[in-house]
């Protein structure tokens, strides 16, 4: 059982690795900014479910934490970009 | 992973760790593909809700059957994220709109 788990665990990390790579080529080509931004926040929520599958596929809960940090400052960034489109500053006087 | 886990947790552990991965590659995919950014927008949605929460569930079910009790911390980045990818679609998205306004030059007095 414990075979069948790494293997569909390590599936599951290629689909979240070409997901990234996904994100990357609309990074990287964006039409506008906003796309750009989007990409970014696909981007690290594929690096968060890669920490979780990395968690699971060795069996250790280490790679929680790392999830659970990239979910908190992936939303502030993302947030913060978004904000800065709209007005063009982050934190309004 | 030196613990044996055992068949009823393993089976819908591996099933919902390949349908959460491939959940997510598609809306990875329909990233890159669509044409303008308001179909854009919609695609990475998927990934973010059901893909994560099916690789939350196969990691509780995983870490419960090593531990041999209820773990169930992974809860907490699934609330985080219902929370939160809502709030930046939507800046995104106003973002989008006034940017595409203040291009066609409706905003002259500024």
């Amino acid at each position: 059982m414990n075979l069948v788990l790494f293997w569909s665990a390590s599936f599951a990390l290629l689909c979240f690795v070409l997901g990234m790579a996904c994100a990357t080529v609309r990074l990287v080509r964006g039409a506008t900014a906003q796309d750009r931004v989007l990409a970014l926040d696909t981007f690290y929520i594929n690096g968060m479910l890669t920490m979780l599958a990395f968690g699971v596929r060795s069996g250790t809960s280490v790679y929680f934490d790392v999830a659970l940090l990239i979910a908190l400052f992936g939303f502030v960034g993302s947030t913060a970009m978004a904000k800065f489109l709209l007005r063009g500053e982050v934190i309004e006087p | 992973m030196n613990v044996d886990i055992p068949l009823w947790a393993g089976i819908p552990a591996s099933i919902l760790l390949i349908g959460g991965g491939l959940i997510s590659l598609i809306g990875s995919l329909g990233l890159l593909r669509f044409k303008d950014f308001k179909s854009r927008i919609h695609a990475p949605t998927l990934g973010n809700t059901m893909g994560a929460v099916c690789v939350l569930l196969a990691s509780i079910l995983v870490f419960s059957s090593i531990q041999q009790r209820f773990v169930i911390h992974e809860i907490l980045i699934t609330l985080l994220l219902f929370i939160t990818s809502p709030v930046t679609s939507m800046l995104l998205m106003r973002a989008a709109v006034y940017r595409a306004r203040r291009q066609r030059g409706e905003f002259d007095t500024e």
